[in-house]
């Protein structure tokens, strides 16, 4: 059966998925053995989401999310090695050791963090998305967030922006059924977050975020609408985290038979299966890259556990800008790379050509708030 | 030179900028159509049309996050808060995201931003309206904190603020937007972080900031009356803090008494008077006097409101009690 994925995306989202759900294991592993400490997040089971998104988007469309974030930067190319040393908070992470697990940045590939306010992330995503329109660069942001996150006013206040501005933004509600212990439904009277699209007229739909082809074909669907203009876009990937809310949490509120169940779906062998049996790819193909993946874990686990710690001439570093410094790019801090990074454009470079509201627009608008006059009878 | 209005002087600023860098926009509720709710920002949404004169909704939390978002990528936003009081529900996006986005990200990221609106009271507006916040953002690591006095220092401090490459808190204040003075036209920039010295005297010192600085002048006038001589140091910002002028100041006069506008207890003048006992202890011939604020939530009724405020008689009061020179003594 000829497929309409080609075997290079296919397997570079199998590769993706495994290499997310080894990294946590491992980081899971380091936890309990006091080598990471603080508050820990584990992405196992969620690792659909972040892979088929990220292979729907352009490399330089924004991603940030929230503070289970090691998913995210991994599918789009950061080291796993500078990843793990930020959760062990070596000198050698992609923040100096100062972000840890919930702080994950990478500017380079255009992941803008990890932010450990419950909805925090959301008013700056639709940032990103203004200074796209602003400059009409194409860019499209991802916003992940948890459902739970879809209850703090900043979900409100940003979806009700994003929406009148029409802002590129695709709000990525991960819906894995828990806020910590509270079961979503418990607190929540309308628990499908994508319902409440219609509140502000955008496009809002679900999608089986266990599914990484489903996931794909929706967020390609969602950038496609994005990019032409057509405002931002509620998705909510149903999705299941296999661990507890943190590294802290035996997760006792939800059954064993749950948890078994769910891990039935699990996104990876689901991929594995449907390429071996439908695509014919060699099993030995998998079995090559479960191998490398499990080198380059081992290697990044090494990579942290040598490295230094910060030295505490950082202490008073990236505390303010001083006229002249940099940005700091983490691999060539690091690794001594030339690496490709952003360039915002200067005062004089391009013009705005957007008329975020027209006048017209505003006094028509103007006219016509409150009740309409009922028909008569 | 010309003289204008504070607000006139900000309106110049931000239009300079505006026009320098096509980077900056200011975005608030009623920045546009309604040219401002204290008319600083009259007449720039026709000059630079809709999508950089931007009309909020009423989402100080929202908005300020949107700022702090196009700021991460480049954009050099100037977020409006209508009032300070406001702000309070912003207060998630400055403290936990545009104070700590360099920190966090390892120095990867720049948040060049300025939030600013009017701080302190605007006269019979009763508790929550009236407060003046400075200490509250002065406490986190990461944000400076402007508040000058006079349209000149309004207009160089903000030009400075556009092009710093930090979140800047810059506190205007309600009764000041109608106070005129000379303002330097067209590039005209001070730098952030120098207090300046707005008198000279030798016997005691007032130390400063924002609208506190008139009573402060008017209370130095009414002293030399009785041949009493001040220094009077307008801070301008108050993070990072001018401490060598004050400590300047204070070697010279050895008394000192600071005077804010806000609440006393943990109020700057707190941090003001630690500095000066740590580091200008046998400078100092008295202890140092605070003249604040009274400690409790503001009233409407104008006796009472009137009761919680500073005055130039009570900074005349506070400067003759470090000089021992009280009256009845």
């Amino acid at each position: 059966m000829a497929s309409a994925y080609s075997k290079e995306l296919l397997l570079s989202m199998y590769r993706h998925m495994y290499l997310i759900r080894r990294f946590e294991e491992r980081a899971a592993q380091a936890y309990t053995q006091g080598k990471i400490n603080g508050f820990c997040h584990l992405y196992i089971g969620q690792e659909a989401v972040a892979v088929g998104t990220t292979e729907a988007l352009r490399p330089d469309d924004y991603q940030l999310g929230a503070y289970r974030d090691h998913g995210y930067p991994l599918t789009r190319g950061a080291d796993p090695r500078m990843v793990m040393a930020e959760l062990f908070g070596k000198a050698t992470g992609y923040c100096k050791g100062k972000g840890g697990s919930m702080h994950i940045f990478d500017v380079e590939h255009s992941v803008l963090g990890g932010y450990g306010i419950v909805g925090g992330q959301i008013p700056l995503a639709a940032g990103l998305g203004f200074a796209s329109r602003y400059r009409s660069d194409g860019r499209v942001t991802v916003c992940y967030f948890g459902e739970a996150a879809a209850n703090q006013g900043a979900f409100h206040e940003t979806l009700n922006m994003a929406a009148k501005w029409s802002l590129p933004v695709i709000f990525l509600c991960e819906n894995n059924r828990y806020g910590m212990g509270t079961a979503f439904a418990r607190v929540s009277p309308m628990p499908e977050v994508y319902k409440r699209a219609a509140a502000y007229g955008i496009r809002g739909e679900p999608v089986d975020g266990m599914d990484v082809l489903k996931t794909y074909e929706a967020v390609k669907d969602c950038a496609a609408h994005c990019r032409a203009g057509k405002g931002p876009v509620l998705l909510e990937a149903n999705t299941y985290r296999y661990r507890g809310h943190s590294m802290s949490d035996p997760a006792t509120y939800r059954s064993k038979t749950e948890v078994e169940q769910e891990r039935k779906g699990d996104p990876i062998p689901k991929l594995r299966q449907w390429c071996v049996e439908q695509q014919k790819f060699p099993e030995s193909e998998f079995e090559a890259i479960d191998v490398e993946i499990r080198a380059t874990i081992d290697a990044a686990v090494k990579f942290a556990e040598e490295s230094p710690e910060p030295s505490l001439d950082e202490l008073h570093e990236d505390i303010f800008v001083e006229p002249g410094d940099p940005d700091v790019k983490p691999r060539e801090r690091v690794l001594g790379m030339k690496v490709d990074w952003p360039r915002h454009p200067g005062p004089k470079d391009y013009r705005v050509t957007w008329d975020l509201e027209p006048r017209e627009q505003a006094e028509v608008a103007g006219e016509k708030p409150g009740l309409k006059k009922p028909a008569r009878a | 030179m010309p003289e204008l209005m504070w607000r006139e002087a900000l309106n110049q600023a931000l239009s300079e900028e505006m026009e320098r860098d096509v980077n900056v926009f200011l975005m608030g509720e009623e920045v546009a159509r309604y040219n401002g709710a204290y008319k600083v920002s009259l007449g720039l949404l026709d000059k630079f049309g809709s999508a950089r004169v931007v009309d909020a909704p009423i989402s100080e939390l929202g908005f300020a996050g949107l700022g702090v978002g196009a700021a991460m990528v480049g954009l050099r936003p100037v977020i409006e808060m209508m009032t300070w009081n406001f702000a309070i529900l912003a207060m998630d996006q400055i403290v936990n995201n545009a104070a700590k986005l360099r920190h966090m990200s390892g120095g990867q990221l720049r948040c060049p931003i300025v939030f600013r609106g009017p701080n302190g009271a605007g006269g019979r507006l009763s508790s929550q309206h009236s407060q003046s916040l400075e200490a509250n953002y002065a406490h986190f690591p990461g944000l400076k904190i402007l508040a000058p006095s006079t349209p000149a220092d309004a207009k160089g401090l903000m030009k400075a603020a556009i092009r710093d490459d930090n979140p800047i808190i810059f506190l205007e204040a309600e009764l000041l937007y109608p106070v005129k003075g000379e303002v330097p036209a067209g590039e005209f920039l001070l730098p952030i972080g120098k207090a300046d010295l707005k008198r000279e005297g030798k016997d005691a010192t007032i130390v400063t900031w924002s609208r506190m600085y008139y009573f402060a002048e008017q209370a130095a006038q009414m002293l030399e009356q009785e041949g009493i001589q001040v220094d009077l140091l307008d801070l301008r910002t108050l993070k990072p803090l001018d401490e060598e002028a004050i400590l300047t100041s204070v070697r010279k006069t050895n008394r000192v008494v600071v005077v804010e506008e806000g609440w006393n207890f943990c109020g700057l003048g707190a941090q003001i008077a630690d500095l000066l006992q740590s580091r200008a202890f046998d400078e100092l011939d008295a202890p140092v006097e605070r003249v604040t604020g009274l400690d409790v939530n503001r009233s409407y009724a104008a006796v009472l409101e009137k009761a919680t405020e500073v005055s130039a008689e009570r900074i005349v009061a506070a400067v003759k009690k470090v000089l021992y020179r009280e009256e009845g003594s």
